[in-house]
């Protein structure tokens, strides 16, 4: 019988690249897409007819986007613009490169979310609770942080160390979008939007593309860079309360526990190995569960784990080194995973943590997904 | 009196038995005749058993209270008028969880856990809120 942990570092990342982050009405997903496929073959030296694999995630139609590259893959998948999507798709192309459906896999994702002035709420996203003035991912992170504060006294102030820590990343982040510093009483002060969830603990809405190429990490080996493999994976969903616009009321501890088992067990590492954590940050709140939920902290100990600076740079867990959603740029996972990558190649200039070796993805959502890369 | 401005719910086969029921002050949730699982929103079939034998079962419209979240946005221009306005979770004692919203308590005047109980607000001539109140 198949097993996924069969996986194991056998599948490489070889070639990441990104668009500039921000507000881009002169041009559209398909260009900021093919920006982004550009970057990432001259990133790993690859010629476009060598790519037999595509899979887009928020772009229209897939067809089109192959037709504007000049390309004709074996293998295509087009995802739904969610944010959870990034580690999803990485893990599928991951089983279609070990089965041969495709050798180069070449992973796009774009957004115009700025320019289009997307909201993320009311008549955009209809919903069933609706009439009572419910909406937006937001405030479900909200209602999960209120929730989180009843139960373990967690605070505003722990949750300010989130932010705080992404933002500082993205002062060393050339390519971040937010670059002002602030403090954890900046972040107490800032705009309520859902209370108790700010300004500062929302991600950005910002233009921009990124692709990721993979392929075997024999293939890998001809390549322009040294590839960054897959090491572990682990996958669970949480459906139950999808109506509740993504509310989890065990904030996915017992599907994080479940993928830290499988994506531990199966790259032979524990929570005490990552030199740095790339942790999908639509709203502050998923940090702190993210953390409790795979182990780097006891179950709603997250509040007091971050406090001090633990998440940057220096600190004790070093996380989204490039600043995240918070601070980055909103490119829904797929720039945190490229993150990784050039983590591990130590590219990260002034963000970069010493002596890198092993760096995991996670992303706490219905969908829930953890990726460990290390160094192939 | 100027036209209800808020978002309503669009009536079909699925709902329309809640609404007519909060119409009538009763707050009720699918409940399915095969299994018992109860639910809300409603399903075409059971989560439970898949079963298609499924109706509607009034509700105590007691329960606990979950969380709540303060909006200070306006995600539509009928809720401008009440910001800040508070959003409610609550556990039914029957089991389904509902979204709502408080009435009539102060900030500060509840927390998590405080047992609630429906309430109903007339929004038009067709839709009926089921809301919550402390309960007494």
């Amino acid at each position: 019988m198949a097993d996924f942990r069969a996986l194991k570092d056998k599948i490489a990342i070889v070639g990441v690249g990104n668009t500039r982050y921000g507000n881009f009405p002169e041009t559209d997903d398909y260009g900021l897409g093919a920006d982004a496929f550009r970057a990432a073959l001259d990133d790993c030296g690859l010629a476009k007819d060598k790519i037999d694999g595509l899979l887009v995630c928020r772009i229209p139609y897939y067809a089109r986007m192959g037709e504007i590259l000049g390309i004709s893959p074996r293998w295509t998948i087009p995802l739904p613009p969610h944010g959870r999507m990034s580690s999803m798709g990485i893990i599928e192309a991951m089983a279609a490169l070990e089965a041969g459906l495709c050798d180069y896999a070449a992973l796009i994702y774009a957004n115009i979310g700025r320019s289009r002035r997307v909201n993320y709420g009311g008549d955009e996203s209809p919903n069933v609770w609706d009439p009572w003035g419910y909406t937006s991912p937001g405030a479900a992170h909200a209602m999960m942080f209120r929730r989180h504060m009843a139960l373990y006294g967690t605070t505003t102030r722990q949750l300010a160390e989130v932010s705080v820590a992404f933002r500082r990343h993205a002062c060393l982040n050339p390519d971040a979008v937010m670059k002002q510093p602030f403090t954890i009483d900046d972040h107490e002060n800032a705009r309520p939007i859902v209370l108790p969830l700010r300004l500062l603990d929302y991600c950005l809405i910002n233009d921009g593309a990124v692709c990721i190429i993979m392929t075997t990490k024999e293939r890998a080996r001809d390549l322009r860079k040294a590839p960054v493999q897959i090491s572990g994976i682990g996958a669970r969903e949480a459906f139950g309360n999808a109506s509740l616009s993504n509310y989890e009321k065990d904030f996915w501890y017992p599907q994080l526990q479940e993928i830290a088992a499988d994506a531990y067990g199966m790259a032979g590492v524990g929570p005490g190995d990552v030199d740095a954590l790339m942790c999908y940050d639509n709203f502050s709140p998923t940090v702190l569960f993210s953390l409790e939920g795979l182990g780097f902290c006891p179950r709603g100990e997250s509040g007091r784990f971050v406090e001090g600076g633990t998440l940057q740079v220096g600190g004790k867990l070093p996380t989204n080194t490039d600043g995240g959603h918070l601070s980055n740029s909103y490119m829904q996972g797929w720039a945190l995973n490229v993150e990784a990558v050039r983590q591990l190649r130590g590219e990260c200039g002034a963000r970069q943590v010493p002596d890198c070796e092993v760096v995991q993805f996670v992303a706490a959502t219905p969908c829930s997904r953890s990726i460990i890369y290390t160094r192939g | 009196m100027s036209a209800y401005a808020k978002p309503l719910p669009k009536l079909d086969t699925l709902n329309r038995p809640f609404w007519e029921l909060a119409r009538d002050h009763k707050l009720a949730v699918q409940a399915c005749a095969d299994c018992g699982d109860r639910h809300f929103p409603p399903t075409p079939v059971c989560p439970g058993c898949l079963s298609k034998n499924q109706g509607w079962e009034v509700v105590s419209g007691r329960g606990t209270l979950l969380s709540w979240v303060t909006f200070h946005r306006a995600y539509w221009g009928g809720f401008a008028g009440d910001l800040p306005y508070d959003v409610c979770l609550v556990e039914l004692d029957e089991g389904p969880v509902l979204v709502s919203n408080l009435v009539g308590a102060a900030e500060g005047g509840f927390q998590v856990g405080d047992r609630v109980e429906v309430i109903f607000e007339r929004a038009t001539d067709e839709i009926t809120l089921p809301k919550f109140v402390l309960a007494r």
